[in-house]
């Protein structure tokens, strides 16, 4: 019963099926079966099939994305029920990501959102024009292990500085990557960033090195 | 709708057709096979039998005009219609009897052998952006009075797609026709579902030879269709100006249009060339040059206007090797063919003036043709309000790569370039090798020959095949035939 369950969730994550996947975990969670055994043998084999093959170019940016919406809304459903049991799903770290102040461009940095979730990360994406005490206050609340900065323009740029001396002076030991288009190496050494990508495949491989995953 | 450039107005497509009807008359055509001027002149032409010309009046080349098909299509091996000539349906295939090839390694330009050609024919066989084979290079080890055949046999065993092919002899036509004859059940079935159509080439200016007339005449009574390629030469073998070529190539194709539909009339014949401008620094004639595409378009609109399907020689280029030059000039005239509505567009994968073929550079022209065909299909109305229903639950963010409208449609409305096309991030294509787009397709080229895979051939069909070959190679003083992977 339960394995012919889990192969419908696996389908609706490559479905990108959101309506499905919550209409699925429903069903798990009064059939009984653990939240955590469910995202693990439901789910996430959908989510790795997808990023396997956007990976190697068979599968792109919409069934990605769409397969990252359909495993966030089964997540949500069984998140209560994890945390009243005490549960915590395994994952490579958390990420706060979010655009810096003053600047509104979000695709970019909604991708690697997409790519790390799909990778085994937790994301909070706060969106665009993020002020930095937005920023620090969600990284401090959720512990997180990597803040992601994007900013496109070369005047917004410099936020990124501003945000990690703030970290600096509040002691956090949260690592920081940064990306955008303006961002070269040079300014990530300037600014003391702990990681940088020029694109969301990139970003995935530089985050899971800094929290040591291979 | 399907976009489309036209570069001539009605006044002049209908001088063109006047001054061709003149040069018909006066010199007349130069017609060199005697069966053909007997024909032309039972029809009411006048013969200077001493100097072989033929005056052609009007009138009986309307005749055979009004005889000729507007559409008609080619099979694929297995009786399936592939391809339509006809209207403004367009189709690639690779260019024809190449005698090099590139070395992709060291950039040679070696003779080409059978183990080319197969190469070519595997690599155009794995890519859908080909609509056909073409006998694509002559191979050289092997002796020239079975050439012809020797290649159509080799694409017969390795090939499923229609064939671009042709005869460099009046003799060896029938021998070809017969081999296609195994695979369509006889020579009838043949002319029911032809699978491949003949280049008949007339000789610039105003010739039809005994070879090109003969085969004009053998192919209208086989019923399997002939494609003329006129080759005005502007400023050398033909008038300077794009429209004195265009009328020249008029004459010349309504000549021989004459010609097969006296032999049988309502064979299927397409307008067709492979014309160039010269070039008058280097004496050299330039098949990527854009005033070559121009006499191209000019051409298939006269055609156009006479309801007769249509052929060009585009998306080649002069340059050595696969670089820059060879992309644009493949590239956009392989675009413009399309945007003028060819029926058949042959050129693909070759160099320095259709002598050099390339299996590495037709897997780059795929992608010019994958994009040229996007452009065809032109700007759609794919859903039901054009944006509107898009707009709902946006709230002013860019979320649309989460809609399932976006999933569904987007390998609609875009082509998707193999990885041949560069769109990587700097960090990605860095990461990769920093490949150029010659090292990328040399790799996809390896791929699809990998995966290539002889399409299942009825084993009693391929056993004649061999045998008439194997027959044919002997009495050439061939006793073994090639061995090829």
């Amino acid at each position: 019963m339960s394995a012919e369950l889990f192969r419908e969730m696996t389908q609706s994550i490559l479905d990108g099926d959101d309506e499905v996947s919550v209409e699925l975990a429903k069903k798990a969670l009064s059939a009984g079966i653990d939240s955590l055994t469910i995202i693990t043998d439901g789910y996430m084999p959908g989510v790795k099939e997808v990023g396997d093959a956007f990976a190697c170019g068979d599968a792109f940016l919409p069934e990605l994305v769409m397969a990252g919406e359909a495993m966030k809304a089964a997540v949500a459903v069984l998140e209560p029920t994890m945390k009243a049991s005490g549960q915590a799903r395994k994952i490579l770290g958390k990420v706060v990501l979010a655009t810096v102040e003053g600047d509104i461009h979000e695709i970019g940095k909604s991708l690697v959102g997409t790519m790390l979730t799909s990778s085994g990360f937790e994301v909070y994406d706060l969106g665009v024009d993020v002020p930095t005490a937005d920023l620090l206050a969600k990284v401090e609340e959720v512990d997180a292990d990597i803040l992601g900065l994007s900013a496109l323009l070369t005047t917004t740029m410099i936020k990124q500085k501003e945000v990690i001396d703030e970290i600096a002076k509040r002691g956090l030991k949260v690592m920081v990557m940064v990306g955008g288009a303006p961002v070269t190496e040079e300014w990530v050494q300037r600014i003391e960033a702990d990681g940088y990508s020029e694109d969301a495949v990139g970003a995935v491989e530089i985050a899971k090195k800094l929290v040591g995953a291979k | 709708m399907q976009p489309k450039i036209e570069l001539l107005t009605q006044d002049l497509i209908d001088r063109i057709m006047d001054e061709a009807f003149q040069l018909m008359m006066k010199p007349g055509i130069k017609v060199q096979y005697k069966e053909a001027r007997e024909l032309l002149a039972s029809a009411g032409c006048e013969i200077d039998e001493e100097n072989e010309v033929v005056r052609i009046p009007e009138s009986v080349a309307r005749k055979a005009l009004e005889r000729v098909p507007s559409e008609f299509i080619l099979y694929d091996r297995a009786g399936n219609p592939t391809i339509t000539y006809g209207g403004d349906k367009v189709h690639f295939d690779p260019g024809s009897s190449g005698v090099s090839v590139l070395d992709p390694e060291t950039l040679e330009h070696k003779p080409a052998d059978t183990s080319d050609l197969v190469r070519i024919i595997k690599v155009v066989e794995m890519l859908p952006q080909y609509d056909a084979q073409s006998t694509a290079v002559v191979c050289n080890e092997v002796p020239k009075e079975i050439g012809d055949f020797y290649r159509l046999y080799l694409i017969l065993l390795h090939s499923q797609k229609p064939i671009v092919t042709g005869a460099f002899s009046n003799d060896t036509l029938d021998t070809m026709i017969d081999m296609l004859a195994i695979f369509a059940g006889g020579r009838d079935a043949l002319a029911e579902k032809p699978q491949a159509i003949f280049d008949v080439c007339p000789s610039p200016p105003l010739i039809w030879s005994k070879f090109g007339a003969g085969n004009l005449i053998k192919l209208a009574r086989a019923g399997v269709p002939a494609e003329m390629i006129s080759m005005p030469l502007a400023g050398a073998a033909s008038p300077v100006t794009l429209l004195g070529s265009v009328v020249q190539h008029t004459a010349e194709s309504l000549s021989g249009i004459t010609i097969h539909q006296l032999a049988k009339a309502g064979s299927p014949i397409v307008w067709g060339g492979a014309p160039a401008i010269f070039d008058m620094r280097k004496g050299s004639t330039p098949m990527g040059a854009i005033e070559t595409a121009m006499i191209d378009t000019a051409y298939a609109q006269v055609a156009k206007s006479l309801n007769i399907p249509t052929h060009c020689y585009l998306g080649a280029t002069e340059s050595k090797i696969v670089d820059a030059q060879a992309g644009l000039e493949s590239g956009m005239s392989a675009l413009v063919g399309a945007l003028a509505g060819i029926n058949m567009i042959s050129g693909a994968g070759m160099l320095d003036f259709l002598a050099c073929h390339s299996p590495e550079k037709l897997t780059i022209d795929a992608e010019a043709i994958g994009m040229a065909k996007r452009m065809l299909e032109g700007i759609q109305a794919r859903t039901e309000t054009l944006a509107t229903a898009m707009f709902e639950g946006i709230n002013f963010k860019g979320d649309f790569l989460k809609q399932r409208t976006t999933r569904e449609l987007f390998s609609e409305e875009q082509y998707l370039p193999s990885e041949v096309i560069d769109r990587d991030s700097i960090r990605g294509w860095q990461q990769s090798g920093r490949m150029d787009t010659f090292d990328r397709a040399k790799i996809r080229t390896q791929q699809l020959l990998d995966k290539y895979e002889r399409p299942s051939i009825d084993a009693d069909k391929e056993k004649e095949l061999v045998s008439m070959m194997e027959k044919l190679a002997k009495e050439a003083g061939m006793n073994k035939l090639p061995a090829f992977e």
